[in-house]
């Protein structure tokens, strides 16, 4: 039996639960959904696009999901404390997939904005979210999203209007919580009008030491000449694992900045999809990985340059240890008539033993001939000379690798736009690199 | 050969003036020999280097001057296949590389490696704790190791961009030398070997360099100067001049055999030995 038969029974069966338990705005999809996934299946390695990851493996084995919404006891205040040093954000929560409202913060967003639970206000206000909620995440060309919009029956909405900027950072902490091993189905819906501004941190985390299955889907609506800046950080456990799809659709002269980074985990596979829209949108699209042990992290990215004259830049790099591997492809795509297309796209990677493993693929479609595309993919070691160099000067070689490390994946960090959370990234890295990530040390808990 | 004749040249260097320290050796090589790749390049090397000392080693290009300065810092490409190594009467070569650097040791590379990404400070202030751990110190507060930076800055002129920037980054040849010796002063080493530290100097750049050497000896501390130009000798006045060829130090005299070298090249000097 594939995978797909027993996520497509569930439905079947549990169809009018789901639907109950979620908003009619989100149910209206889910019948085409069931139907593209029972015609595609998950992907195989066979699949291009799923090449070095699996879904069909991980679609596999049975999980717990909780579609009657039974209220799963959790403090998130305890789960996060450590990793929260007064960052000044406004601070949310999303428990599986459901957001958080018990402690909600005092701060006031501006007037207009709109930030909670996706299921809730899809019954407040139903013609907003209808008319982006499944525009960008195509049911018909990933499994992956026809199995959440099938299934996912919350998560969260962020709504900026015209022409407002949210000063403070938005920071969303996501929870997987379970007792036994759990499937949640997320679903994020973020429209961020013209001229406005926003700025999102998500961090994500589980709280228990069993198997999770987390499917994500965010569709990112950028508005002409709005910003948005995106920065994910996933600190789960070699537990977890993550199949997270992120559609971006950007306007004319808009700005968007998106930063996914893999601290810990298990399986990642992050699929991002940017359509650059209108005339002078500029994409930052980055990331870095730090894997170790068996971790799997797969980052897939497509940058569409629909119309001329759009900037985007890709900045990927992976560190990888033991017997992890890595994959990254870099797809970009020149429409014909994207002239004074300006496309870069680096991907570099440490693979400190032999057992570790990279995969790297650029893959440049141009169809304008007036355009400026480069890319770049590097596989290696550390430096020696620069090792010996260290140990000279009387650095130990641990502590020179670990500068080394650091050094690398700081170019990643170095181009995050909020000076807190860069500071405290680069404290992040240098406890994982130091295998401490665990112990904090920060807060009076753990100390 | 001459190993033998080489030998006796060694034995009677005591005799020679100039060793301002005098008393007990703080580096004593004894029949050194090395080899990279299972080439041998060091094909016995004898040097007793006394505090107080500057010694010149001069030499042809390929005749083991690099290679004797990688071994003594413990390079791990060469391997060390015969003879003995001390420093301040502790084996050398039992040593990891950044205990030979505790010890009071330090090689000013010919080529200063670039770390992109690694500032000079978080390099410094790593290199300089270590150094205390290992002498059982606690390490600097960060107001005390920025005052000891700008101290130790002024020395070799470098300016304080330099100091902010990753380790040797878009540094000029100049500026790299010039950084080595900043290095220098930071971790007050013993013996100090200056490989090469003179190429791709210009005339100021190597008074600068010279000068911060100069001011940094102390009667404990002694200096290898590896060149092949007398002008750096001309600031830093060896006490004593080595010729090392095909692996073997050849000829040892006072530094009137570095002028000698300047007016006539190695060419007779590699006659005597062929003879």
């Amino acid at each position: 039996m594939q995978s797909k038969e027993q996520y497509l029974n569930l439905y079947r069966e549990c169809r009018t639960l789901i639907g109950q338990h979620s908003a009619p705005v989100m149910n209206v999809l889910r019948d085409e959904a069931h139907d593209e996934l029972l015609r595609m299946g998950f992907p195989t390695r066979q699949a291009e696009d799923y090449k070095y990851t699996d879904v069909e493996a991980l679609m596999a084995p049975d999980y717990g999901l909780n579609i009657s919404r039974l209220d799963i006891p959790v403090n998130p205040y305890d789960v996060f404390k450590c990793d929260v040093p007064n960052m000044s954000t406004s601070l949310y929560f999303v428990v599986n997939d459901r957001f958080y409202t018990k402690a909600l913060p005092k701060v006031a967003l501006p007037e207009g904005v709109i930030l909670g639970s996706l299921k809730e206000m899809a019954e407040q206000y139903p013609d907003l979210v209808a008319k982006y909620y499944g525009r960008l995440a195509d049911v018909r060309t990933d499994a992956i999203t026809a199995l959440n919009t099938m299934l996912a029956q919350d998560g969260l909405l962020l709504y900026v209007p015209k022409g407002v900027m949210v000063e403070k950072p938005i920071q969303l902490v996501n929870i997987l919580r379970a007792d036994v091993n759990f499937m949640v189905n997320r679903r994020v819906l973020i429209i961020i009008e013209d001229m406005a501004q926003a700025r999102m941190l998500v961090c994500d985390h589980a709280s228990d030491d069993i198997d999770f299955l987390a499917t994500q889907v965010v569709e990112v609506v950028v508005g002409r000449g709005a910003s948005f800046e995106l920065y994910e950080l996933e600190e789960t456990t070699a537990r977890t694992h993550r199949l997270s799809n992120l559609y971006v659709s950007q306007e004319a002269d808009s700005n968007v900045h998106i930063n996914g980074i893999t601290l810990m985990g298990g399986t990642t596979r992050n699929t991002s999809r940017v359509t650059l829209a209108g005339r002078g949108a500029h994409i930052d699209l980055c990331g870095m990985a730090i894997a170790d042990g068996h971790q799997h992290v797969d980052n897939h990215t497509a940058i569409d340059h629909a119309v001329s004259d759009c900037t985007s830049h890709e900045l990927y790099k992976y560190v990888l240890d033991d017997e992890a591997t890595g994959a990254f492809a870099g797809k970009v795509l020149v429409r014909e008539g994207a002239q004074h297309t300006d496309s870069q796209q680096t991907n570099r990677n440490l693979c400190l033993t032999r057992q570790a493993r990279m995969y790297t693929q650029p893959q440049l479609e141009i169809y304008a001939d007036d355009v400026k595309c480069s890319h770049g993919a590097t596989v290696g070691q550390l430096n020696e000379d620069a090792l010996f160099y260290m140990q000279q000067r009387g650095i130990s070689l641990g502590e020179a690798r670990q500068l080394l490390m650091r050094a690398f994946v700081g170019e990643v960090i170095d181009g995050i736009r909020l000076e807190a959370l860069r500071d405290r990234l680069h404290h992040l890295v240098e406890k994982r690199f130091r295998g401490e990530l665990g112990k904090c040390g920060d807060c009076a808990v753990c100390k | 050969m001459n190993s033998e004749k080489q030998y006796t040249e060694q034995s009677a260097l005591p005799s020679i003036e100039g060793g301002a320290g005098g008393g007990s050796s703080m580096l004593s090589v004894k029949n050194l020999h090395a080899s990279i790749n299972g080439k041998e390049i060091l094909k016995g090397i004898d040097l007793e280097v006394r505090p107080g000392e500057v010694h010149a080693i001069m030499g042809p290009n390929g005749s083991g001057k690099s290679t004797l300065s990688n071994v003594l810092v413990g390079h791990p490409a060469y391997e060390v296949t015969e003879g003995e190594v001390t420093f301040n009467g502790k084996n050398l070569l039992e040593l990891a590389p950044e205990d030979r650097s505790h010890e009071g040791l330090f090689l000013s590379f010919q080529y200063p490696v670039e770390i992109p990404g690694v500032s000079m400070v978080n390099f410094m202030r790593a290199a300089i704790n270590e150094q205390r751990k290992y002498k059982g110190l606690a390490p600097l507060a960060a107001n005390e190791f920025l005052k000891l930076m700008r101290e130790k800055r002024a020395f070799v002129e470098l300016d304080s961009k330099l100091a902010n920037r990753s380790v040797n980054e878009g540094f000029s040849g100049g500026e790299k030398k010039r950084n080595e010796i900043f290095q220098m002063a930071m971790l007050e080493p013993r013996l100090s070997i200056l490989d090469e530290t003179d190429s791709g100097l210009d005339i100021d750049a190597l008074r600068i360099v010279a000068e911060g050497v100069n001011k940094l000896k102390t009667p404990e501390t002694s200096t290898i100067v590896i060149t092949h130009y007398q002008r750096l000798l001309d600031y830093l006045k060896p006490d004593v001049v080595h010729v090392l060829y095909k692996g073997r130090i050849v000829k040892t005299a006072g530094p009137e055999l570095a002028l000698e070298i300047e007016k006539r090249g190695f060419d007779w000097i590699k006659k005597e030995v062929e003879e």
